[in-house]
């Protein structure tokens, strides 16, 4: 193996491999994604985040927005204090209204914007006052089993 | 009676020495490392002699991880359809792939590849030197073997790990794609986006470039110590070679499990 | 005239008596344990510039041992090996790489690089320890392999060569940096009685070309003989007996005798130790039994 031929093998072997880092990196990572720098922050209360996690979602109609950037315990009003990164490019009414969804049956859980019709928008910082906590399927299902009880109680014999 | 006393003896004998001859070898073995490390300032400089250990590693180990890689990846896509359809997610299959390949099977695999192709190989090269007297020759030629011969084979393999790890996995998605996609029919879009939702680059690609990175120091450092310690006859090479691809996969896979526990805990 | 030509004289004199005298090495009372067993007891040596000193003995005695204790691959139990009037075992790895700069070692079977050309294998040291143009490397390789006879095998890898080539390939390698000692390990093993020849011849011309000094380790008698200045015979990890050839061929001693003579029982016993031959296989050495 002659020094040029070795270095020719070497050269292709790097050049491939960065090949193969920037194809991880750019086509099949969201590093290209929502670029973090143009964006202005948001919060909002919910009284249960269910299984909200960091860098969850957050869409309106659907479309990606943003992305949940930090989760708190607010223990004055015993409720979870949620920061979001919403992208610039997208502006919302201040009474928008935000709820946690679940994206299919048993799918990652994201937070869903639904713009109100006010005149003035969601400012750098501000918080989204009207919001709608996970729906917990326990709750659910004990409620139903609790209405059908007391169905059964008050129909005549 | 006494004759099974005796031959508990024994076993308590011999456990005592192989325990006592374990942790020798981990100390040796430690400060061999250590002896690498500080003495890598010749390899460094001269780049070529890391050049040379680049393609001893790397190149000659490049075609098996490609076609490993992509036969994964197709296994991957087969079984990941099967199960995804399923649960009707079948648009989730380029998440599963992309992300069983980013975060586990490309280093792991790809490290084990590795160690068998590249270690094995590195062990038999140190120890046949040794074998044939090349590294006592070089010894006495005043020129350091372990600068000269062990710290250029470490640095070769630990700078080739990585690439070959982003390869495979480069080549299981690809796998993954060629089954999914364009023998299953899974929409080509919903396989790339979905992918691109849920992989994070600094979750997913970045720590698995850290894991093949920490698999190409260990496994790059058993076969060195394997090859510079083993027996200078032809049997004892042997056996150092079973040894390197043998400690090399259980410490890529206990490695795995602590590092996994390390950088996964609490997300996703 | 005649007086300036005695003063002249005199003075080469002195100068030849000061080299003479001046050991390049010289051991004392050196001993070495190898696991708790001695092999080497007691050995003195005095080896003085520009001579070829061979040193012999059987298989195990101790002679390879003695040769890795020159070049501080090992260390002494006790006693100290002197090589140009420093202690070996003293240096520190730096001292003694220095130190082996000016030592050139030919292995028993070569141990030439395998990965590299026969030219790359004598430019090894070259590359290494100077930091000449590649032409003067080119030249300098060129002239070693010259003086081996090797100039045309310089683009051969070390595997296309045979144990005699492979051998001078490691001698020129030896003395790439004109060493002031060279130690060679049984330089004639192997070797057919051509090549055995050619090695020889060359062992003794290149330590006088180079005004090097030689030490040999070998059981070869006869080929030694005929090139070295001087014997050490070591048994059983001490020195028998000593001298040039001439006394060594005129030398009465036994163990001597058997070694020159190869005779298969001697002071070095033809049976390994064992127990008494009768009561290994059984038979009673009693007469009646017998008759």
């Amino acid at each position: 193996m002659n020094r040029k031929a070795l270095d020719l093998w070497v050269g292709f072997f790097v050049a491939i491999g960065i090949g193969a880092l920037l194809f991880l990196a750019l086509k099949v990572s969201s590093f290209s994604g929502i670029q973090m720098e143009n964006t202005y922050q948001l919060q909002a209360r919910f009284d249960n985040i269910g299984g909200l996690k960091l860098k969850s979602a957050v869409r309106s109609a659907g479309v990606l927005v943003g992305r949940v950037t930090d989760i708190r315990y607010d223990s004055e009003k015993y409720v979870a204090l949620v920061e979001m990164h919403i992208d610039n490019r997208y502006l919302f009414p201040k009474d928008t209204f935000a709820a946690i969804y679940t994206s299919g049956l048993l799918g990652d859980q994201y937070i869903g914007l639904e713009p109100g019709g006010d005149e003035e928008d969601l400012a750098d910082g501000a918080t989204v006052l009207k919001t709608q906590s996970a729906v917990a399927l326990e709750k659910l299902i004990s409620q139903f089993m609790f209405n059908k009880a007391s169905e059964g109680q008050t129909a005549p014999p | 009676m006494t004759r099974f006393l005796h031959s508990f003896m024994d076993f308590l004998r011999l456990l005592g020495h192989e325990t006592v001859n374990r942790v020798w070898r981990l100390g040796y073995g430690s400060r061999f490392f250590f002896a690498v490390l500080f003495r890598s300032g010749a390899s460094l400089t001269r780049g070529r002699l890391i050049l040379r250990e680049i393609w001893f590693s790397g190149v000659l180990s490049l075609i098996i991880i490609l076609i490993s890689g992509l036969f994964v990846g197709l296994v991957l896509g087969l079984q990941g359809y099967e199960i995804l359809q399923r649960f009707g997610s079948a648009g989730a299959l380029g998440t599963m792939v992309a992300l069983s390949l980013l975060r586990e099977l490309g280093p792991v695999v790809a490290a084990l590849l590795f160690a068998s192709r590249a270690g094995s190989a590195i062990t038999a090269e140190i120890g046949l030197m040794k074998a044939t007297e090349q590294l006592k020759a070089m010894d006495m030629m005043a020129v350091d073997p372990v600068a000269r011969v062990v710290a250029p084979r470490f640095w070769g393999g630990v700078i080739s790990m990585p690439f070959l790890a982003a390869l495979f996995s480069t080549m299981g998605i690809f796998g993954g794609w060629l089954i999914g996609v364009v023998f299953i029919g899974v929409d080509d879009g919903i396989f790339w986006s979905s992918m691109q939702a849920s992989v994070d680059f600094r979750h997913d690609v970045w720590n698995g470039i850290l894991k093949s990175f920490v698999f190409g120091v260990a496994v790059s450092q058993i076969a060195v110590f394997e090859g510079f310690d083993s027996e200078p006859t032809a049997e004892g090479v042997s056996r150092a070679i079973t040894r390197t691809v043998v400690t090399s996969a259980l410490a890529i896979l206990a490695l795995d499990f602590v590092l996994t526990s390390f950088m996964f805990r609490g997300i996703s | 005239m005649q007086a300036y030509r005695l003063l002249l004289l005199s003075g080469l004199h002195q100068l030849r008596k000061f080299t003479v005298d001046d050991h390049l090495v010289s051991i004392e009372n050196l001993c070495f344990d190898y696991g708790g067993k001695p092999v080497l007891r007691g050995i003195d040596m005095h080896i003085p510039k520009g001579r070829v000193v061979a040193i012999m003995g059987g298989s195990g005695c101790g002679k390879t041992t003695l040769l890795r204790l020159i070049g501080g691959q090992l260390r002494p139990t006790s006693g100290q090996v002197k090589v140009a009037g420093e202690e070996v075992s003293a240096l520190g790895l730096a001292e003694l790489y220095a130190l082996r700069r000016r030592m050139g070692m030919l292995f028993q079977f070569g141990a030439l690089f395998t990965d590299l050309s026969v030219f790359d294998n004598v430019a090894f040291p070259l590359r290494e320890h100077t930091d000449l143009p590649e032409s003067m490397i080119r030249d300098l390789v060129l002239m070693k392999l010259q003086a081996v006879g090797l100039r045309g095998a310089r683009d051969l890898m070390p595997s296309a060569l045979s144990g005699g080539m492979a051998r001078r390939v490691a001698l020129a390698r030896a003395v790439a940096l004109d060493p002031a000692l060279i130690l060679y390990d049984e330089p004639f093993t192997g070797l057919d009685p051509i090549s055995l020849g050619v090695i020889g011849h060359l062992i003794r011309r290149l330590n006088d070309a180079l005004g090097a000094t030689s030490i040999m380790v070998t059981h070869d008698v006869h080929e030694s003989m005929q090139m070295v200045d001087y014997i050490y015979f070591i048994s059983a990890g001490t020195i028998v007996a000593e001298g040039t050839p001439d006394e060594i061929r005129a030398s009465r001693d036994p163990f001597v005798d058997q070694f020159v003579q190869a005779k298969a029982d001697g002071p070095v016993p033809y049976h390994f130790p064992a127990p008494n031959i009768a009561a290994d296989f059984g038979l009673t050495m009693d007469t009646g039994a017998l008759a």
